[in-house]
């Protein structure tokens, strides 16, 4: 008789004990999503706040501001904006087309045991550390190109103001050289994926129709994946704006805008990671918070744009 | 017949001609991508492999950094520096992700889950300069740099990495065991820690390793919260801790070829680390998903 009121009070503390249980993990999974949430609010603050000295002294002017002179205490983004676009366009229109081209021939081309070489390998790319890659850029990519490639580019397109001027071994040119190979993995490895999603029934269906595989991929597989192409390119655009140490490695340092892609320039991040250690005043490292909180600013819009494509794109797909 | 000859001609004329030399063209220039990019790993890869090999020795891997300008000197300090980072931030980002990951794949609805889910893809895409300059205005400004700095900068950069590979192990743990151990009457939180975390664990371990392959090789964290260190080695993360993706970073803009010779044997042994933890985690990952969608 004693062992019935025993089960019971047992059951009861097992019951307060689930109670507590679930109660505790409940909470404790809500807190960490939520620091998560509040360290990304945290970050913006940050910045933004160590922005605000500058902000009062410069305005929105710092954006166009071409001076950037630590002894007169004046300074401002726009060539620093100029040589971010310039680089990352530049990195963007090697790196793009040859991402989509690699995924194709992963996708539609490879045979499986190519594919299960070849697509790892890219991945590869993606995980050689930038400080690494900015090593090999400076020592050896960038007299290559000083050899080689710019007193080509010279020659031929010359009359064209972005490649005159003589051939150096650091410079915009190589910056954009090493931006492209740090995004080509991150657009071939989207868009592998965006081909693979695409149904089979429609690529059996054009190639039975008599298309050529070309015909069947710029028709069916090309067209179908527009947006998600356009978020894997938004994203490679946004891996190349913000990166900051391969760039201040391979791209010289300069003051001024030079049209010459084979002159030094700057960039937004490579300004922050060459000068904020040594700031010598107080309104100098507010500006270099100033252009980290353009940085952030451009990195979230670009992102934010990448993913709004990327969730309408699957529910569209989800859905037909 | 003559107009039965032409309906039956599939491999005919010029157009046709053109189609098919289009394709072999389109077919050439996407093999010629690949290769490429395959090439430029090879020629990286090796390119620092030959160059860093020369200097690598028992003694530049066991002493503490040279002196300014002398000869000699080793790695050691960077070595456990980095080690000591990369556990730091582990230790950090390693519960926040995985029970951040537990809240949006058990608890949260998918209204709530969704704007959480777009914190963490902003987060992942954030550039990493910009966590060093956080990092320094929020510890290291009108403090001194430390390891706990560099350590929770590079756990930011971890913390999205680990986030949605958890998710996406979580996700594949099939919801029939879910409902079965519901249904034997185990409370949720029974559910969680008893069926799921375990069948889950292996993949969770994984995506953990990729994360740190990838905080390894990460210089802009550390470039103003942990680069400023003694040449000795370091144990204590209150002071800052010497590591290999800065110091590779200060010797490749040094103008002395000594300094470039020992960043090409630095970049060798962070390279090795790097790809080897990536390929381990990849192919272990490959494994634990396959074990788990059976």
């Amino acid at each position: 008789m004693s062992t019935v009121p025993a089960a019971e009070s047992l059951r009861g503390t097992q019951r307060v004990r689930d109670w507590i249980g679930d109660r505790l993990l409940l909470i404790l999974t809500l807190l960490a999503a939520l620091a998560s949430v509040v360290l990304m609010a945290l970050i913006a603050w940050r910045v933004f706040r160590g922005a605000s000295l500058s902000w009062s002294t410069f305005g929105l002017g710092f954006l166009t501001g071409t001076t950037w002179d630590a002894t007169h205490d004046v300074y401002g983004a726009g060539t620093l904006l100029y040589g971010t676009a310039v680089t990352s366009v530049m990195a963007l229109l090697i790196a793009g087309p040859l991402g989509i081209a690699i995924a194709l021939f992963l996708t539609e081309l490879a045979p499986r045991w190519i594919r299960e070489v070849i697509g790892p390998l890219v991945e590869m790319l993606a995980a050689v550390p930038s400080v690494v890659l900015g090593l090999w850029g400076i020592l050896v990519l960038g007299p290559f190109a000083a050899g080689h490639i710019e007193p080509w580019l010279n020659k031929t397109l010359g009359w064209i103001p972005l490649f005159s001027g003589d051939p150096s071994s650091s410079g915009v040119f190589i910056a954009g050289l090493i931006l492209a190979i740090m995004v080509v993995p991150i657009v071939a490895s989207i868009c592998r994926e965006l081909f693979l999603a695409v149904p089979h029934e429609l690529e059996d269906g054009a190639l039975a129709l008599g298309a050529t595989r070309w015909e069947m991929v710029r028709g069916v597989v090309l067209s179908s994946s527009k947006p998600g192409i356009g978020a894997a390119l938004i994203l490679g655009l946004g891996r190349a704006l913000g990166e900051a140490i391969a760039v201040t490695q391979v791209i010289g340092s300069a003051t001024a805008i030079n049209v010459s892609l084979f002159a030094p320039g700057d960039t937004l991040a490579s300004r922050i990671a060459s000068q904020f250690q040594g700031a010598g005043t107080r309104l100098q490292t507010s500006s270099l918070f100033y252009l980290a909180a353009i940085l952030l600013v451009i990195g979230l819009v670009t992102n934010l744009i990448a993913q709004l494509i990327v969730r309408r794109f699957e529910v569209q797909r989800a859905v037909g | 017949m003559a107009s039965m000859e032409q309906t039956i001609d599939l491999s005919g004329g010029g157009r046709s001609r053109r189609r098919r030399l289009v394709n072999k063209l389109a077919e050439f220039v996407a093999t010629l991508a690949a290769l490429s990019a395959v090439a430029v790993l090879a020629i990286v890869v090796l390119s620092i492999a030959k160059r860093g090999a020369g200097e690598l020795s028992w003694s530049f891997l066991t002493e503490p950094l040279p002196l300014f300008g002398m000869p000699g000197g080793g790695i050691a300090p960077l070595i456990v520096g980095s080690a000591l980072l990369v556990a730091i931030a582990t230790a950090i980002a390693l519960p926040l992700g995985v029970l951040s990951a537990l809240f949006l794949t058990e608890y949260a609805s998918r209204r709530l889950a969704s704007p959480i889910q777009l914190v963490f893809d902003l987060m992942s895409g954030l550039p990493s300069v910009i966590l060093g300059v956080f990092v320094f205005g929020l510890l290291v400004y009108g403090h001194t740099q430390s390891g706990v700095a560099g350590g929770f900068a590079l756990s930011i950069v971890m913390l999205p990495l680990i986030a949605r590979s958890t998710q996406e192990t979580l996700r594949l743990v099939p919801e029939a065991q879910r409902d079965g151990a519901l249904a034997l009457g185990a409370s949720r939180w029974r559910v969680v820690t008893g069926v799921v975390l375990p069948s889950a664990v292996g993949g969770i371990l994984t995506g953990t390793v990729l994360a740190i392959a990838r905080a390894a090789g990460e210089t802009a964290p550390l470039l103003f919260t942990t680069s400023i260190y003694l040449n000795s080695v370091q144990w204590g993360p209150r002071n800052a801790l010497p590591n290999m993706p800065v110091q590779i970073f200060i010797w490749s803009e040094s103008a002395d070829p000594e300094d470039h010779k020992r960043a090409w044997a630095t970049a060798l042994v962070l390279l090795a680390f790097v790809l080897a933890t990536s390929l381990l985690g990849r192919a272990a990952l490959a494994r634990s998903r396959r074990k788990l969608g059976q």
